[in-house]
C-alpha cells in the first residue's frame, strides 16, 4: 500500500502522455559517413526541445529524419502514434500531416502570394474548401503578426517576415509538432528577435516544438529540455539551465565559444 | 540593274494567287499551333519523365532528345513520310508534317522545361513534401509554374524557330506557305517578288506569335503582372 502511495504509476498510460516524438537508437549514414550513431531521446507533448551542437554534429540531420526528409538507416522514430522506419514510407504521409517544419532559408513558393502559400497545403492535402482555407490563413497570419501582408509576394517581404509566413504556412496544417531548423541563422539580430518572439508565443501556447538552434539565450529561456549533440551522438541532455553548468568538457567548450 | 517590280500576278483574275498564299499561310498557322500544343504537352511530359525515379525511363527520354536534337528536321521528316511509307505506314503530308514537327519541337521543349525544373530550389520541394503534398501536386503547384515562367522566353524563341521551320514541310508537299510560294514562282517566274511577299508574311506571323506569348505570360503569371520581376 505504501509503495502505491509513493509511486502512483497509472495502470494504463493515457495516450496524451505518450511522447510526441521518440528516437529509438536511430542511425543515419550518408554513404560511408555515419552522421547519427544511435541516438535516442523523447519529446513529450507540449515540450520545447532544443538541439544544439557544432556544425556537423548531426542535429539538423536528426531533425530532418523526423518527417522523413532524410531516411534513417536503422532504428525507428515514433511520431504522434506513427512510425518512421528505414524502409517504410507507408506512414510518412500521416507523419507529414501532423508535423510542420520551418527551414533556415524560408522556402516560400515565390510564384504564390502569402495567402496562397498558406492555403496551398490545406486545400490540396486536406481538401479544405477555399473559403475555409482563407479563414485559416487569416488566423495564422494574425498569430505571426502579418495580417496586412496577405496579398504580398515573398520577394516583397523582409527575411524575418518571410520566415514568419513560413511558420504560418506550417501552422495552417494544424500540426501536432513543429520542427525549426536554424530558422534565424539567416537573419540579422532585429529580424531574429521578431521571429523568436513568434516562436516563444507558440511555445507558451503549448505547441510541441523541436528546434535546431544557435540561439543559446532563447534555448535557456524557452526550452524544456536541451540536447547537446556531438559527433553524431547525444552527448549531454538536461533542463534549460544545463547550459550554465555544463558537465562534459565538450559542452563547456561549446558554450564557452558559443556565448 | 533596271528591275521593274511587278506584284500584279497576285491579283491575276485567272489564277488569284493571293488566295493560294492566304491558304498556305493558314496551313502554316495550323501546323504551328498544332505542333506547339502537342509538342509542348509531349515535351513537358518528357521533362517530367526525365526527373522520374525510373532510370530506364530517364535513359529512354535522353536518347530520344539527343537523337532528335542532333539530326536534321528534314531527315526526320523524310524518314517519317517516305521511310515509313516504304514499309507500309502511310500518312497524309499534313499528318506527317504535324508528327514530324511535334516530335522535333518536343525534344527541344523537354530540354528547356527540364532546365526550368532544375532551377527550382531543392528547399521549396522539401517544403512542399513536408506539407504533405503528393508528387503530382508538388509538380503542378510548386515546380512547374515557376519553372515555366522562367523558361518562357526560351520556349517562345524555340517555337518561333519551329514556326519558321514549317517551311521545310514544303519538301513533302504539304501545301503550306512555302510550298504555295514555290508553285507560284514556277508558274509566274516572279521569284523576286513572291519570296519578298512570303518573307513579309513569315515576319508578320513571328510578330503575332511573340505577341501571343507575351499575352499568355501576362495572363498566366499574375506575380509577374504585378511586380514585373523575374521569379
Amino acid at each position: 500500500m505504501t509503495l502505491h502511495a509513493t509511486a502512483p504509476a497509472p495502470a494504463v498510460e493515457p495516450a496524451a502522455a505518450a511522447p510526441a516524438v521518440r528516437f529509438n537508437a536511430v542511425h543515419k549514414s550518408f554513404g560511408t559517413l555515419e552522421v547519427l550513431k544511435g541516438i535516442s531521446f523523447a519529446v513529450g507533448r507540449g515540450e520545447v526541445v532544443c538541439l544544439i551542437g557544432r556544425s556537423g554534429s548531426g542535429k539538423s540531420t536528426a531533425l530532418r529524419c523526423i518527417n522523413g526528409l532524410e531516411r534513417i538507416t536503422t532504428g525507428s522514430i515514433d511520431v504522434c502514434g506513427h512510425v518512421v522506419s528505414p524502409d517504410g514510407r507507408a506512414d510518412l504521409h500521416a507523419v507529414r500531416k501532423r508535423v510542420g517544419i520551418v527551414f533556415q532559408s524560408y522556402n516560400l513558393f515565390p510564384h504564390l502570394t502569402v495567402e496562397q502559400n498558406i492555403t496551398l497545403a490545406p486545400r490540396r492535402v486536406k481538401k479544405t474548401a477555399p473559403a475555409e482555407a482563407r479563414a485559416i490563413a487569416a488566423d495564422v497570419l494574425a498569430k505571426v503578426g502579418l495580417s496586412d501582408k496577405r496579398d504580398s509576394y515573398p520577394e516583397q517581404l523582409s527575411g524575418g517576415q518571410q520566415q514568419r509566413v513560413a511558420i504560418a504556412r506550417a501552422l495552417a496544417m494544424q500540426p501536432e509538432v513543429m520542427l525549426f531548423d536554424e530558422v534565424t541563422s539567416a537573419l540579422d539580430p532585429e529580424l531574429t528577435g521578431e521571429v523568436l518572439k513568434v516562436m516563444e508565443d507558440l511555445a507558451r501556447g503549448g505547441m510541441t516544438m523541436v528546434l535546431v538552434t544557435h540561439e543559446m539565450a532563447f534555448a535557456s529561456r524557452v526550452a524544456d529540455k536541451i540536447i547537446f549533440m556531438h559527433q553524431g551522438r547525444v552527448h549531454e541532455a538536461g533542463p534549460r539551465d544545463m547550459l550554465s553548468r555544463p558537465e562534459t568538457p565538450e559542452l563547456r567548450q561549446f558554450v564557452g565559444t558559443g556565448l | 540593274m533596271n528591275y521593274q517590280f511587278d506584284f500584279s500576278f497576285l491579283w491575276d483574275p485567272d489564277n488569284s494567287y493571293w488566295r493560294d498564299i492566304l491558304h498556305g499561310t493558314w496551313l502554316t498557322v495550323e501546323l504551328t499551333l498544332l505542333a506547339i500544343v502537342l509538342g509542348f504537352t509531349l515535351g513537358a511530359a518528357c521533362a517530367i519523365g526525365s526527373t522520374s525515379r525510373m532510370p530506364a525511363l530517364r535513359r529512354a527520354i535522353a536518347v530520344y532528345v539527343e537523337v532528335i536534337r542532333n539530326t536534321p528536321l528534314l531527315v526526320q521528316t523524310f524518314w517519317l513520310f517516305f521511310g515509313l511509307a516504304s514499309i507500309g505506314f502511310k500518312f497524309s503530308a499534313f499528318t506527317a508534317a504535324v508528327i514530324a514537327l511535334t516530335v522535333n519541337i518536343a525534344a527541344y521543349t523537354s530540354e528547356i522545361i527540364r532546365s526550368g525544373i532544375e532551377s527550382v530550389r531543392k528547399g521549396q520541394i522539401e517544403a512542399a513534401e513536408s506539407l504533405g503534398l503528393s508528387r503530382m501536386q508538388l509538380l503542378f503547384d510548386v515546380v512547374l509554374p515557376p519553372a515555366i515562367e522562367r523558361v518562357l522566353p526560351s520556349l517562345s524563341g524555340q517555337f518561333v524557330l519551329m514556326m519558321l521551320a514549317t517551311s521545310i514541310m514544303a519538301q513533302i508537299s504539304t501545301e503550306e506557305l512555302m510550298a504555295a510560294a514555290s508553285r507560284i514562282q514556277s508558274e509566274t517566274f516572279r521569284g523576286f517578288e513572291i519570296y519578298i511577299v512570303v518573307a513579309v508574311v513569315y515576319l508578320a506571323l513571328t510578330v503575332a506569335l511573340r505577341f501571343a506569348f507575351a499575352l499568355l505570360a501576362w495572363a498566366a503569371f499574375p506575380r509577374r503582372r504585378r511586380l514585373g520581376t523575374p521569379v
